[in-house]
């Protein structure tokens, strides 16, 4: 039997490798214990995929759709179904770096490819993956390295390669690269480019396709990061991902995401670390491992910076966070395909998280940027909708435990034992206090005879409305 | 009594407007061999003069045309067109065709306006999410997906209930001293949220009419922000869009179109005559665009995504009258793709409103110095 901490501690981590659970799934993955819940995690394979082909019987539309917002609709499906909830949140992080958007790209078919690869391929090797990125059709077009030739280089992806996906600007105050190693880059990718698209008639829209043109490449001598050679792309990913600068970029990323917010992108370079022995950590696993991301998360998820309490509710929930979680606490639109989820899926939206369309290559801001007047009402709005329906499976779980708490609870534990279920263990005291009053107004809290469950039932679900409506619920 | 400041209100027309058939060279030989299917007859024209004139569903329209309120900004666009509803529409937003900018030029304009972020109202977008013209880092929007039942905490059921709740919420976000950062952050945020909605929540009470709005989004909207300005909060900027994408007439426009432009055409009217009635009409100046006009040929039903198009100022300080050129149709002289040439930039337009309307400076907003349009008074 799991206590308080094993589950507070599953709770946390099942909030950031995954997108939450509902009370009953915490508590039994607490039972088998935290380490056995790590592998699970870092091996999707030992999961059941996501059962695709019934989304598709329900929505056939899904399938090679153009439009945007049917992908983003399936995206949003598999976080909250996907039984491989770290490659599923993985997809996400790498969404959050390696940004394309629709803006551009216009076709819903490409984004959702992108993301499928960085499922695939999120947890794996990162020179894999840098390869995969540099030789998506969609990021080539994304980052103009279609308009970019031996005869007239464009800059845009060979630039943002370095800045963006994998160096950084800089670190320890000084700079990763250069300008000359931006140009040297740029270079040895051009002829990366994608083949002529097919005309959409009559057959409706075809795939892009990523082709390299030897004829197009400028073969000449580059000096990048140093080392001089006819470097071709493939050379230049090689290189960058020996850099120690690499290790520092990927580890900090994963911390920001995983573990606690940290200061915005562009200040990494002046500002240390919040913690540079996990940083150090990772940095190690990565090289260790031979650029493997799974041996990093793997460090990350084990280790006691990890677990430590300070770091838990460290960040603010980004919207996908947010909405997505809500649906699997509450068990709404979990294991069915069922109308609603259109709207669902416009959610992050206006919670400033335009899946699959980021506002620039820089991705969002992300801490306590991600609120404003406007999109905390919307946060606080559905969170406290879901959680106010009784007739969710999840929510009745979480009020049928807290009635197995004892005959008649006090004010206090009363509120101590909603904010558990709903995963809000932050509360301040101020917070803490005024719901305890509330809590007292409302008088005894029995659940005897039907009449008092009827009314038990109705304060639960008050409580958990103002709980999602408190600040300390935005974090996670 | 009302200050009197003047305020901007803005009506999106998301999807890119035809412009061609919204103000039509209906003598053009060129637009007859252009648009085969869509155009539209010479004799259904509301002439505005020999060679151009509006769509037959913009009567409505025509009275402020000839009271001489209907400024109309012809071959409306910027270089280098993008054709990506998204992309192009930022570019209206944020004033940066080229590289890609996060600040609205409004949310920037409200930052002049009301720098300490006295007024938790002093921009309102209706639709739910904001959009880009009203970001900026630290300004205080209301973005109101519905007048009647915006706020916080709406899920919860019965009135006493709810407005426990709020009160419980106004004393939890009250403490912000310190504490970390975030969560003060947060709690100010929400502060200003709650007090932003308790004040407009008051707003349809208020408020009383005689005139009727169409039951559409448009005119919905459009009555939310009548019933805004006629309550006095000091609001300044007011912004709604139309239903996304509704504008995007790649098949069946002639059907479409009319009915777009018939539901704008009569909700602007009814707009207005309600501002006048209740005396309020008259600091208020609208202003109607688009993200992109469309293709110059017809594609058999509808048109495809275009560059060059038409935008509209409404108001009782407006000079009626056209601005600018209309872009040639002749082959040679037509932007690449068969597309209209933009002939003014729409920063022109925005830097007269900034400075002549808003009494602000324009040139950091929309981020140089565009030729004026003296079209206000």
């Amino acid at each position: 039997m799991a206590n308080q901490e094993d589950i507070a501690l599953m709770e946390h981590l099942l909030r950031r490798a995954g997108f939450g659970a509902s009370r009953a799934q915490i508590e039994a993955k607490a039972a088998q214990g935290y380490n056995t819940a790590v592998e699970e995690l870092l091996d999707p394979t030992a999961q059941p995929a996501l059962e695709e082909d019934i989304v598709l019987r329900y929505n056939p539309v899904y399938n090679h759709s153009a439009n945007i917002q049917t992908n983003v609709q399936q995206w949003v499906y598999s976080m909250i179904n996907n039984p491989r909830q770290l490659q599923e949140k993985m997809s996400l992080f790498w969404h959050m770096i390696f940004c394309a958007g629709h803006s551009k790209i216009d076709s819903g078919e490409e984004m959702v490819r992108m993301i499928g690869m960085f499922r695939e391929h999120g947890m794996g090797n990162f020179r894999d993956l840098l390869m995969r990125l540099s030789t998506s059709p969609a990021m080539m077009y994304y980052l103009d390295n279609t308009e970019s030739h031996k005869v007239a280089v464009n800059e845009n992806y060979g630039r943002e390669l370095l800045e963006l996906f994998s160096l950084g600007v800089g670190r320890d105050e000084a700079f990763n690269y250069t300008e000359d190693d931006v140009k040297a880059c740029a270079r040895a990718f051009t002829g990366w480019n994608n083949a002529p698209a097919y005309p959409p008639f009559p057959h409706g829209r075809s795939p892009w396709e990523f082709r390299y043109d030897p004829a197009d490449h400028d073969e000449s001598e580059k000096t990048f990061l140093g080392e001089t050679g006819r470097w071709n792309g493939e050379d230049i990913v090689n290189l960058i991902c020996k850099q120690p600068a690499t290790a520092r970029f990927l580890s900090r990323h994963l911390y920001n995401f995983f573990v606690a917010d940290e200061v915005p992108v562009p200040s990494w370079r002046q500002t240390p670390p919040k913690d540079l022995a996990a940083i150090k950590a990772m940095e190690k696993a990565y090289f260790d491992s031979g650029y493997d991301i799974k041996a990093m998360l793997r460090v990350l998820l084990t280790s006691d910076f990890f677990k430590a309490p300070s770091v838990r509710y460290a960040r603010v929930k980004n919207p996908a966070e947010m909405v997505v979680s809500i649906l699997r606490m509450t068990g709404d639109h979990c294991g069915e395909v069922k109308p609603g989820l259109f709207d669902i899926s416009e959610e992050p939206k206006f919670m400033g998280m335009d899946l699959m369309n980021p506002p620039t290559v820089e991705g969002w801001h992300t801490g306590h940027e991600w609120i404003d007047s406007g999109t905390l009402v919307e946060r606080i709005n559905f969170a406290a909708e879901y959680l106010g329906r009784t007739d969710l499976p999840g929510v009745q779980d979480m009020i049928d435990r807290l009635m197995a708490r004892g005959q008649s609870l006090s004010a206090e534990a009363f509120v101590e034992g909603c904010s558990d279920m709903v995963g809000c263990l932050n509360m301040s005291e101020d917070t803490r206090r005024e719901l305890v009053t509330y809590a007292q107004r409302g008088g005894a809290l029995r659940h005897g005879t039907a009449a008092e469950r009827a009314e038990f039932t109705r304060r639960c679900s008050e409580m958990f409305q103002m709980l999602a409506a408190t600040g300390e619920f935005q974090f996670c | 009594m009302a200050s009197k400041d003047n305020v901007f209100v803005v009506l999106s027309l998301s999807g890119g407007n035809d412009g061609l058939n919204t103000v039509i060279p209906y003598t053009n030989g060129l637009y007859r061999d252009y648009r085969p299917t869509l155009g539209i007859p010479a004799d259904q024209v509301i002439p505005l003069n020999d060679t151009l004139g509006l769509n037959p569903t913009m009567a409505p329209l025509k009275q402020f045309w000839d009271a001489g309120k209907l400024a109309i900004f012809l071959g409306i666009g910027y270089p280098h067109p993008s054709y990506s509803h998204f992309r192009s529409m930022d570019i209206w937003h944020t004033c940066e065709p080229v590289k890609v900018g996060t600040e609205g030029w409004l949310g920037q304009a409200m930052k002049a306006i009301d720098p300490q972020a006295e007024n938790v109202l002093t921009g309102v977008n209706y639709g739910r999410g904001l959009p880009r013209a009203l970001a900026k880092e630290g300004v205080p929007v209301a973005s109101v997906g519905n007048l009647d039942t915006y706020g916080l905490l709406t899920g919860i059921e019965g009135q006493d209930q709810r407005m426990q709740a709020l009160d419980v919420f106004a004393k939890m976000y009250g403490p912000t001293i310190g504490r970390d950062y975030a969560l003060s952050y947060i709690r100010r945020t929400g502060t200003d949220a709650l007090k932003g909605a308790d004040i407009l929540a008051t707003a349809p009470s208020k408020y009383t009419s005689k005139v009727t709005y169409s039951n559409t989004s448009v005119g919905q909207y459009m009555k939310n922000i009548a019933q805004t300005h006629l309550a006095n909060f000091g609001t300044r900027i007011l912004y709604t869009t139309s239903p996304y994408n509704g504008f995007d007439t790649h098949a069946n426009e002639a059907a479409a179109h009319a009915k777009l432009w018939a539901d704008v055409s009569e909700t602007v009217t009814t707009f207005f005559d309600d501002l006048r009635d209740h005396q309020a009409s008259d600091n208020v100046t609208l202003f109607m665009f688009s993200e992109f006009g469309r293709r110059i040929s017809d594609n058999g039903s509808g048109t495809d995504h275009g560059a060059a198009s038409v935008a509209f100022a409404v108001g009782e300080h407006v000079k009626g009258g056209l601005y600018g050129e209309y872009p040639s149709l002749e082959p040679s002289k037509q932007e690449e793709g068969g597309n209209l040439k933009y002939s003014m930039d729409f920063r022109s337009v925005y830097s007269t409103i900034l400075e002549d309307w808003l009494g602000l400076a324009p040139e950091p907003i929309v981020g140089g110095n565009f030729e004026r349009v003296r079209f206000l008074h």
